[in-house]
């Protein structure tokens, strides 16, 4: 079986998913409702029983807002799925930590960095930051230089001095002086 | 063998000031003690006369054991200088610690993110006084390339540094010109009056 046909068996199964190809790389599009009905047809009856990775991604400004990002592989034979699923604010994902137990750390840092919670997973606490920080530092409207936190006896931020940034690259531009990344 | 004490014959009464280091009755003596000590034939030549703050200085520059707090990629550069063809056993400092309480100089080498950055602080305070720290590198001095919410904008900020390594890493070379530029400040310290400075050692 190739990613073609696993695409085409969870298109089969989810009438209303949808699929898209890109350079020989397989995507599902499916309903936050679906998904873990969809994540656990995929390592039953497909067999695509390792999770790569686990992203999210922040389309601030559109609704829903985020997008839940998992690849999908097999060991034997590198077939490799990626399923997607649109995420609105301050709505809990199903975890998929007790099919992969690799999802565990995965889902920690999603929850840590953009604030996306997972239902029934079994320790959601913070892994990058320390537990108290206020932010969700991935999400676009936290500055990249920081925000001033306070946590006595725990740790404290500042912001950074940005120096005349961010620096920007400018891709397409007609020369590479023009390109190369500087302050906008 | 007799001790200098026991030969030098005894002065007036009068004369008698307690000599608390060398235990002797009187200055007299104690000239006479160390003018036999530096003609004694046994132990010719193994005299140097020098000041304490001279001694102690020499002592401690050339043993700083360092306590390795390597964070990045400078941990790398660090490991090459203490290996065999950079080789910091050369200047006394091939003794890398892993505790604190046996440490002399913290190296903190790479980028300190504020997770990290109250540990050091916590290492850093667990080190024995006299201690010293190098910051090496570009991220430890200054927070680097990295301008971010995770990054802290150089150790300065937590403890105080002695000597300040550029580079991106530093080359080996660059961290043992910081070695010597610490031992050239350990050697103008004023080691016994800070040591009465010190609350602990004053009362």
């Amino acid at each position: 079986m190739n990613a073609q046909e696993v695409a085409q068996q969870v298109l089969e199964k989810f009438p209303s998913s949808t699929s898209h190809e890109f350079r020989a790389e397989h995507t599902v599009t499916v309903a936050l409702d679906d998904l873990r009905s969809v994540m656990e047809f995929c390592f039953k009856e497909l067999g695509l029983n390792f999770l790569i990775d686990i992203s999210s991604v922040d389309n601030m400004g559109s609704e829903p807002r985020f997008d839940m990002v998992y690849e999908l592989a097999t060991l034997n034979d590198s077939v490799h799925l990626r399923v997607k699923a649109a995420v609105a604010d301050a709505v809990e994902v199903p975890t998929v930590s007790d099919i992969w137990a690799t999802a565990d750390w995965h889902e920690r840092e999603i929850y840590d960095m953009m604030g996306i919670k997972f239902a029934g997973h079994p320790d959601l606490r913070r892994i990058l930051m320390w537990e108290g920080y206020p932010y969700f530092p991935l999400r676009k409207e936290f500055p990249l230089a920081g925000k001033p936190s306070e946590m006595p006896d725990v740790a404290s931020t500042g912001v950074a001095p940005m120096e005349g940034g961010p620096f920007v690259t400018s891709a397409g531009a007609d020369s590479r002086e023009k390109a190369e990344p500087r302050a906008r | 063998m007799t001790t200098p004490a026991n030969i030098i014959p005894p002065v007036d009464v009068k004369d008698q000031v307690a000599d608390p280091i060398l235990g002797l009755d009187s200055p007299e003596a104690a000239r006479m003690a160390l003018a036999h000590a530096s003609y004694d034939s046994k132990v010719e030549g193994n005299i140097v006369f020098t000041r304490v703050d001279a001694a102690i200085n020499w002592m401690r520059k050339n043993s700083l054991w360092p306590m390795p707090m390597g964070l990045a990629c400078c941990a790398i550069e660090l490991m090459a200088t203490a290996s065999s063809r950079f080789d910091i056993s050369r200047f006394g400092s091939e003794v890398m610690r892993f505790s604190p309480r046996q440490s002399d100089v913290m190296i903190v080498a790479g980028t300190v993110t504020y997770k990290m950055a109250l540990a050091v602080k916590r290492v850093w305070d667990q080190m024995p006084d006299p201690k010293w720290c190098i910051a090496m590198g570009a991220c430890a001095s200054s927070g680097g390339m990295y301008r971010s919410y995770a990054v802290l904008q150089g150790i300065d900020q937590l403890l105080p540094v002695d000597v300040y390594i550029s580079g991106c890493p530093p080359r080996p070379e660059a961290l043992i010109e910081g070695l010597m530029k610490l031992q050239r400040k350990i050697d103008g310290e004023e080691s016994v009056r800070d040591l009465k400075a010190d609350p602990a050692v004053a009362k």
